[in-house]
């Protein structure tokens, strides 16, 4: 990693991949997850409402599972805007605590922000709510690998 | 379980008549649309134990390349089960509330069938906490391993499972 900081041309050009990225990616693709902006290491993605996602029918309000997913994608987005260069990331591990239950009819945005990255690991936090940061409804904190396999795997788990 | 969840009340009382807990996850749209659903193990050790099970299907991938399952829909299969299988295994007062919980994923998942079992680590009267492991062809090779703690009281009536 270089200490240098991005210029404009660079976080278009990391806008660009990221959007890619969302669009590549089968499972953010499936939750209609949209890439609303990018920063120096930082990502912000929304997750349109949908009945198919829906926890308890009832309440009609969205399954934790969904805001999980949304939360990692939004945590592994703001990773590659903190690296120098596209390289494979993996999660290691992600703790999510949920501090109040989505609201039904209402899509959910995610913050997150990569604050260090090292040689092998990047750490990062994030948060996700419906209209202000400052009333949430889960935070998160996780750590992602860099530079992990990116060929095809022949047998067996890595 | 509270008034308010009198339906999901009614869908575990059918499922557990018939033995089967699959009836259970189809009322959840969302376990509908991720292929999450629920069996009991058909033999060996483990037989009738209640595990959770994903069915691959290509919108899971997370990392086309490898390829393997996205970090989100496993988290979503850990959850899931231990939410399943507490209201399956006790008698609570109240659908379980996640409060929080932490994933290590220890292997890429691969594309295929995904499966899980949760065993809780502590059942208190307001809160239960529950270790589930995700495993696809080898159990004894976990994929992912989540910690959980779940709300389980209600205010609308005593808790029962102060142990």
């Amino acid at each position: 990693m270089s200490d240098e900081r991005l210029d404009a041309e660079d976080l278009n050009r990391l806008r660009e991949l990221g959007q890619r990225f969302m669009r590549a990616v089968p499972h953010n693709k499936a939750l209609g997850l949209e890439l609303r902006s990018v920063g120096e290491g930082r990502a912000e993605i929304f997750l349109p409402y949908d009945l198919r996602l829906v926890g308890n029918p009832e309440t009609g309000v969205l399954h934790g599972g969904a805001i999980s997913a949304l939360i990692d994608a939004c945590c592994g987005a703001a990773v590659f805007q903190a690296l120098r260069k596209p390289m494979a990331i993996a999660t290691l591990d992600l703790r999510i605590d949920y501090l109040k239950p989505a609201a039904p009819g209402v899509g959910v945005i995610a913050r997150a922000h990569c604050y260090k990255v090292t040689r092998h690991v990047a750490f990062v936090r994030g948060v996700a709510f419906l209209d202000s940061e400052d009333d949430p409804i889960a935070t998160s904190a996780g750590t992602f690998m860099l530079g992990t396999r990116t060929t095809s795997r022949t047998e067996g788990a890595a | 379980m509270s008034t308010r969840d009198s339906w999901l009340r009614q869908v575990l009382a059918e499922a557990r008549a018939t033995h089967d807990p699959s009836r259970l996850a189809a009322v959840v749209p969302y376990a509908q649309t991720m292929g999450i659903s629920l069996l009991l193990a058909p033999e060996g050790p483990h037989a009738g134990e209640l595990l959770g099970v994903m069915r691959f299907a290509e919108h899971l991938i997370g990392n086309p390349v490898l390829p393997a399952l996205h970090g989100g829909a496993l988290c979503a299969l850990l959850e899931s089960t231990a939410i399943f299988q507490l209201l399956w295994e006790s008698e609570l007062s109240a659908t379980p509330r996640t409060i929080g919980l932490t994933v290590e994923y220890l292997r890429s998942g691969r594309p295929v069938d995904t499966f899980a079992r949760g065993m809780p680590t502590r059942q208190g009267r307001r809160v239960t906490n529950v270790r589930v492991e995700a495993w696809q062809d080898d159990r004894s090779r976990p994929i992912a391993v989540a910690s959980a703690h779940f709300l389980v009281h209600s205010d609308e009536g005593p808790a029962k499972l102060e142990i």
